[in-house]
């Protein structure tokens, strides 16, 4: 008896999940067609997510993601040879001006840079990290830490973690070619989790006990610290359309900014932004 | 029993079909490499710069890497194979020799990034600790390779050794010869063509490995000045380009990556092959 009602609870738990779980995906059910996303290659694992979930459930639809970068994503959407051009910056005035581009924010990457547990150094300036990857600091005893080489770890050509930090630490300083190469933001936690004299850096997603991150300029890397603002080594992603999306783009962009959304843009180590921000 | 005519056939054109589909991948690589140079004249691809930012892609860092890694694997898996292979003929313990024999018949069927992830957390700290660096970097990737090739030329060497050791064996014997002074002065002589195309197939094998080299050898693009530098070896470089979809530059220097392999390869197993005809006419 009691197994029997068990098992009534968990078939009614399972459905109400379905229905949970299908309720942004309610749009698509009489959806046909095709819609084609470029640009940004941070933004490719969201998009990928939200794409198979949506394909998994009408398979009358296409959707299909290409990389290419922010120049790609902009050009390809103003040109109309993509439904949604991604990019990783903000859309420059002459851009909207030009091409009648709409812009929608959806997730902000924040890049933390991490050091082992072990390693008393627990703050730098960005001048200092720059110096570090730049191959002109070279030992810890340089940056207040106990003396020792510095094993300075990167990620490789392309990655959209890469891109911010370049971006918003390195500017215009030129990377040493004898900085490691890890492919993956799991990669980079095993490597420096490992290696007690390493510097590297991850998605601020990925921060865990077994790597700690740095204070850079005063600044503590944190979720909370990157949504509010607080801290900057952030940058936006965003989708953006030639003129006012509509039909699959428009439910597309909507099913972004759902649930379902916002739980894809966390699993790729991301932080939501709500609709309109 | 002749095969019958129809079943000839099928195997002609079965054979024929592969071949086709093997050609027109060597082609395809082979005529996109030739591309990416003749597009690629702007962008110093043979530099000795990787640094796409500033639109410089050269390779020539990866290709001297791969060389030197394979090279070292090579002549330290090749010694400890030829080791091993005069160890299980010696037979001075048996138990011993099936021990290792079926160690040996283990690792061929084990897939490289097995030995990449143990390594990871396995030799890469010890190495870090006994010798310094970070410990991802040419040594370390060099030592895995090794190992992973030891199996594969132990069993060539172990081959052309029992062939010899069978066809000279009474006669040494007759002749008062040890088991030591057989192998020395009979059987090893005699089997040099096979000891040099298992170094051939241990390069290519060496060559070949993207994983091991991904995981350990710690990818930056330079030049090693000692062997506990990183490097990025050109199997490497493939598959932390493709990871990240670009154009450009980036994707010609695949290309081309790509030809250079498939040429090593290509001349890797024409030795053999002249190798082994040699050996056999004689």
């Amino acid at each position: 008896m009691n197994v029997k009602r068990l098992l009534a609870a968990l078939v009614l738990l399972v459905l109400c999940a379905g229905a949970a779980v299908a309720a942004p995906l309610d749009v698509f059910k009489d959806m046909k067609g095709t819609l084609d996303i470029a640009g940004g290659t941070a933004h490719i694992p969201v998009m990928n997510k939200a794409a198979q979930s949506i394909m998994t459930f009408n398979g009358d639809i296409r959707i299909t993601v290409a990389g290419g970068g922010s120049g790609v994503g902009v050009k390809q959407a103003g040109e109309g040879l993509v439904g949604i051009g991604n990019t990783g910056r903000p859309l420059k005035e002459s851009e909207i001006k030009e091409y009648g581009l709409e812009t929608f924010p959806f997730a902000i990457d924040g890049v933390a840079v991490v050091v082992n547990p072990k390693n008393t150094v627990r703050a730098l300036t960005a001048k200092q990290i720059a110096g570090i990857y730049a191959g002109t600091v070279k030992d810890w005893g340089e940056v207040g830490g106990e003396p020792g080489a510095i094993n300075v770890y990167g990620r490789e050509d392309g990655s959209g973690t890469r891109e911010t930090f370049t971006e918003k630490i390195l500017g215009k300083t030129e990377l040493a070619p004898s900085v490691n190469v890890v492919s993956s933001n799991g990669a980079m936690k095993t490597a420096v989790a490992q290696d007690a004299r390493a510097i590297g850096y991850v998605g601020i997603g990925h921060i865990e006990e077994s790597i700690a991150g740095i204070v850079i300029d005063g600044m503590i890397p944190s979720q909370e610290n990157a949504a509010n603002g607080s801290y900057t080594v952030v940058r936006n992603l965003f989708m953006n359309t030639k003129g006012t999306p509509t039909g699959l783009t428009a439910a597309f962009i909507d099913y972004i900014y759902s649930a379902d959304g916002a739980r894809f843009i966390t699993e790729s180590g991301y932080i939501p932004v709500p609709r309109g921000q | 029993m002749p095969p019958p005519r129809r079943s000839q056939l099928w195997i002609r054109s079965l054979a024929l079909g592969v071949g086709g589909v093997l050609a027109s991948v060597f082609a395809f690589i082979m005529f996109s490499a030739l591309e990416a140079l003749a597009r690629g004249r702007g962008l110093s691809l043979f530099g000795n710069l990787w640094s796409p930012g500033a639109g410089q892609f050269g390779i020539m860092p990866m290709i001297a890497a791969s060389l030197l890694l394979s090279l070292s694997a090579l002549a330290l898996g090749w010694t400890v194979s030829l080791g091993c292979c005069c160890a299980l003929h010696l037979r001075t313990c048996p138990r011993l020799s099936k021990l290792l024999m079926g160690i040996l018949r283990f690792m061929t069927a084990m897939p490289t990034v097995v030995y990449g992830f143990a390594a990871v957390f396995l030799l890469v700290p010890l190495i870090r600790s006994a010798l310094g660096g970070s410990g991802f970097c040419w040594f370390t990737a060099g030592v895995v390779l090794a190992l992973q090739g030891v199996p594969t030329m132990t069993l060539v060497m172990d081959g052309a050794m029992a062939s010899l050791e069978k066809e000279t064996g009474i006669t040494s014997a007759a002749l008062g010869f040890t088991p030591l002074q057989h192998l020395v002065w009979v059987v090893l002589p005699s089997m040099k063509p096979w000891l040099f195309s298992a170094a051939v197939l241990g390069f290519g094998r060496a060559m070949g490995d993207t994983l091991i080299p991904t995981m350990l050898a710690g990818n930056a693009p330079q030049f090693p000045a000692s062997p506990l530098d990183s490097v990025r070896t050109l199997t490497a470089h493939i598959s932390l380009v493709l990871s990240s979809d670009m154009g450009g530059g980036e994707h010609l220097s695949l290309m081309l990556s790509g030809g250079i392999l498939l040429t090593i390869s290509l001349l890797v197993s024409l030795t053999v092959r002249y190798i082994s005809f040699r050996g056999r006419r004689r």
